[in-house]
């Protein structure tokens, strides 16, 4: 079936079964390697990807139902050049160890920010219930904490105009 | 992170386009360089390292170690970079080709302990004879706590120190000067006196025609300039925007994807398997039957997956279709009453004495098997074409995957290469002997070659395919002095002969037997090995003869410990950490654990609470004596992932086995820690003189005691079984009595 996916702000046009999960046709078919495939039943959330904004555990959505809904990968995450607040605390609280499931981390980090962006840790406990297997899980905390603290810090200063971000 | 190529190595002492490449231990690569080497170190020939500087002075540090998070790839490269002075900010690394010349072989000794009790001249053979034991195993391996302490401390470093000295040397000839006057510092050798300077790119063609020093100096803990300070890791940056590649990210032209399904009781076969509906669905290439699974070849992972479900493989019957959990402990019980067992350490006459004794305490403790369920769920692509069979995957040892595909495809060790990735997870699952997906992999790939395939498994299939850790039964009695302090210790486990069952405490009268466990379930080296389930037994049990004796179980230990000064120190310390004595809040209590493993001891104040029938885990204190730090932030993080992992499996962790049968599917019904789990975890190094240890696997034994000592000072409940929380709500759901 010919569908038409909108990743990271590009339209690609697929040719997939409609019950196939999103994850599969963003990494074998787009080549959205970043997103991973962990558990295949949403439990892990390794695929994690937003779909207008919001996480969605990709290995258990249809991609016909996310036809015409804006996806937004690991890959797209950044504004340009420029990595995404939480990238950058990523980095200054050297959270990934393997790394294999911080794309979803990343993800899932990000989505809950933009709904909160000054979260407790009981909501952190509450919204980021992706698995991590090195056991990263007090740097994820640090990081969002961290994370949150920089978009307060920048929002006021950022100027309107200069086209820099999207 | 770049990855080697081929082309670049020509194995003569230069790079191509100009340069210095510079071996430790590669006999056949670089039979001069061999005396690049402290002399008479035992451990120092077991290694193969390399250095690389080419003439845009870019250095390299060629690592013969997997990265999978544990920082090894950062933090070998700053120990060879410190003893070269080079500029950290042009410093590389890349991992090491899976080709035998750069076979490790440090960590070989660990694995084998026969081997590094064997003859002298084994352990003495520097070069030729630890290397052909080297080729003879083909390993590559990253494990045993063993790349920073083994590789990095004799390897890198003398590789380092060697290139300097090369580099200085070169320098001065040129400028026809005495070597003692020239420096070198960033990558850059000076001469003051006459105001000359010269980068190691400069330098390197020259310095490659000299002979390297046979004891380069090794710099005091002073003259360190990166080992020691916290250093970013290299791998971290494309680990958060998604170009971090692993091996299930490989990607050829016309590959095809599949996916497996092997015998669910280990030791039976494929006996008979319809094909034809499923030959048919969409996009499906193949049916692929093997020996002991039937796999499905497609042009992409669901339609496999899809077809693969479709099947009905019937699989030969087996007289193990009435194994469960519980026939497998009572067959433990049984063989623990039987046999004799071998001893791990015996002492005095434990038996005599115990007979003797004004009080004796006894306790049986049960660990589960255990699954690695690291995050990249096992995979590998294979290609096989003329002649020649490539696989691309994430593993431990690449060397012991390249002669695992080689075996697979019936062709030489030369035909086949192995592309190793950046590992999605490892903690014992991807090491030597475990290699079956490769396997697999390559009788697939056979099957459609010349099209690549990559095989994927699901990860119900990993669950249910793992090499176990071991399900072990340990009893234990020991005698009470009128002092209450122990006068024997008798155990008995159903495990392999391990020294992580001898006892730290002194303890006069001691027998300690590992009794031979004989079962269908797949075993392996799950992270901390044999120390995971010991750490567990001893720690409890020690635990429970404070109890017994009435006093402090810190100061129980302390009194037991006084002959080890490096002991003593890491439990006190986490005493403080842990604020050890100071009053809690109603319903919480401490326990304490110490567990030397991997050359490391490391002590854990675990506080807990039972809220609501759930046993929360507040905070782990750690305190850790590893010798030196080289990377702190980085082990730092070992520590911290190392409880982490731990609290999971005591907590939750636990494979079942029903009908002969692994009877857990996937995350839902083998449930992990979350972040809500988490406890909060501090950590201190003692940053002793002791001989530098691992830190991978050290954080991981004391855990599991330290939550149930720490649950018993809460609750009054001793639970002698794991996981804890399964076994807690049993308990809470008996008639009320004590424990």
């Amino acid at each position: 079936m010919n569908m038409q996916l909108v990743v990271n702000g590009r339209t690609h046009d697929i040719d997939a079964d409609p019950d196939t999960p999103l994850l599969w046709v963003l990494r074998e078919q787009l080549g959205y390697t970043g997103v991973k495939f962990g558990c295949g039943v949403a439990a892990c959330g390794a695929c994690t990807v937003h779909l207008d904004g919001a996480p969605a555990r990709s290995c258990s959505l249809p991609v016909q139902s996310v036809v015409g809904v804006p996806i937004t990968t690991i890959e797209g995450l950044a504004a340009g050049q420029e990595p995404h607040p939480v990238q950058q605390a990523w980095i200054a609280h050297q959270v990934p160890q393997c790394g294999y499931c911080q794309s979803g981390m990343i993800m899932a980090s990000a989505a809950l920010l933009a709904k909160n962006p000054d979260p407790t840790d009981a909501d952190i406990d509450a919204e980021i219930t992706n698995i991590c297997r090195c056991g990263t899980y007090e740097r994820v905390r640090k990081a969002i904490h961290a994370a949150a603290a920089g978009i307060r810090d920048a929002a006021p200063a950022k100027p309107a105009a200069g086209g820099s971000r999207r | 992170m770049n990855k080697w190529t081929r082309r670049a190595f020509i194995g003569t002492g230069s790079v191509v386009g100009g340069g210095l490449l510079l071996g430790v231990g590669g006999l056949l690569v670089a039979p001069n360089r061999l005396n690049v080497l402290p002399e008479n170190t035992e451990d120092a020939a077991r290694l193969t390292t390399w250095v690389k500087i080419t003439p845009d002075n870019r250095i390299t540090a060629v690592v013969p170690h997997c990265e999978m998070g544990q920082g090894a790839h950062t933090t070998l490269a700053m120990m060879l970079a410190d003893e070269l002075d080079a500029d950290w900010a042009n410093v590389a690394v890349e991992e090491a080709p899976a080709r035998s010349e750069f076979a490790n072989g440090y960590p070989l000794f660990g694995f084998l302990p026969a081997l590094a009790n064997g003859p002298a001249p084994i352990a003495r053979g520097i070069d030729y004879t630890a290397y052909r034991l080297m080729r003879f195993f083909d390993v590559q391996v990253t494990g045993g706590s063993s790349s920073t302490r083994g590789t990095g401390q004799f390897g890198m470093r003398s590789a380092g120190a060697a290139a300097k000295i090369m580099l200085i040397q070169a320098a001065a000839q040129r400028w026809n000067v005495a070597a003692s006057e020239c420096t070198a510092k960033a990558s850059r050798v000076t001469h003051a006196g006459s105001n000359r300077s010269a980068t190691y790119g400069e330098l390197a063609v020259d310095a490659a025609k000299l002979d390297p020093p046979s004891r380069p100096a090794l710099k005091e803990r002073a003259a360190y300039t990166l080992m020691g300070t916290r250093v970013e890791r290299l791998d971290i940056p494309g680990k958060t925007n998604g170009s971090a590649k692993y091996g299930i990210d490989a990607a050829l032209p016309g590959m095809l994807v599949a996916t497996i399904s092997a015998a669910p009781v280990f030791g039976t076969t494929l006996a008979s398997v319809d094909v034809r509906a499923a030959e048919a669905m969409p996009g499906v290439r193949k049916v692929v039957q093997l020996p002991e699974a039937v796999a499905v070849v497609a042009d992409g992972y669901w339609r496999a997956l899809q077809a693969l479900r479709s099947l009905k493989p019937v699989f030969t019957p087996v007289e193990h279709a009435g194994v469960t959990t519980d026939t497998l402990f009572a067959a433990m019980a049984e063989r623990s009453k039987t046999e004799d067992g071998s001893s791990v350490d015996s002492n005095g006459d434990a038996e005599k004495a115990l007979q003797g004794a004004a009080k004796t305490v006894t306790a049986e403790y049960r660990v589960p098997f255990l699954a690695h369920a690291a995050m990249e769920p096992m995979n590998a692509t294979v290609r096989i074409a003329d002649g020649r069979c490539e696989v691309w995957t994430g593993v431990q040892d690449p060397l012991n995957a390249r002669k695992v595909a080689a075996d697979a495809a019936e062709l030489d060790l030369e035909q086949v290469t192995v592309h190793n990735q950046q590992v999605g997870g490892g903690f014992g699952r991807r090491l030597p002997g475990t290699h079956d997906f490769i396997k697999q992999a390559v009788l697939v790939a056979k099957a459609v070659a010349p099209t690549p395939v990559k095989l994927i498994w699901s990860r119900e299939e990993d669950i249910q395919h793992d090499y176990y850790r071991p399900a072990v039964l340990g009893q234990y009695q020991a005698a009470l002095q009128p002092d209450n302090m122990p006068s024997a210790w008798l155990s008995r486990f159903n495990a392999g002969s391990d020294a992580a069952a001898k006892l730290p405490y002194a303890i006069e009268h001691r027998k300690i037997i590992a009794i031979d466990d004989a079962h269908h379930i797949r075993t392996g080296a799950w992270r901390s090995v044999a120390s995971s389930q010991h750490g567990f037994f001893t720690e409890s049990f020690i635990d429970e003869l404070a109890h017994a004796a009435g006093k402090d179980p810190y100061e129980y230990r302390r009194s037991l410990l006084q002959h080890s000064p490096r002991y003593l120190a890491v439990l006190e310390k986490a005493a403080s950490l842990g604020e050890w004595g100071k009053p809690l809040p109603e319903g919480r209590g401490r326990g304490i654990a110490i567990v030397e493993a991997f050359g490391t001891v490391v002590a854990h104040v675990a506080e807990v609470e039972v809220i609501d029938g759930k046993l929360r885990v507040h905070r782990i204190a750690a305190a850790v004596d590893c010798g030196e730090v080289v990377n702190p932030d980085g082990a730092l993080a070992q520590v911290e992932g190392g409880v982490l992992f731990a609290t999971s499996a005591a907590l939750f962790e636990e494979i079942t086995i029903n009908e002969g049968r692994v009877a857990k599917t996937n995350f839902l019904d083998y449930p992990l820690a979350h972040m809500a789990d988490a406890p909060r975890i501090s950590v201190e190094f003692l940053r002793s003189d002791a001989p530098m240890g691992g830190l991978g696997e050290p954080g991981v034994p004391p855990v599991a005691p330290a939550i149930a000592n720490a649950l018993f000072a809460a609750t009054g409940k001793r639970i002698r079984t794991l996981p804890l929380q399964p076994a807690l709500e049993k308990e809470l759901a008996k008639p009320t009595a004590s424990s």
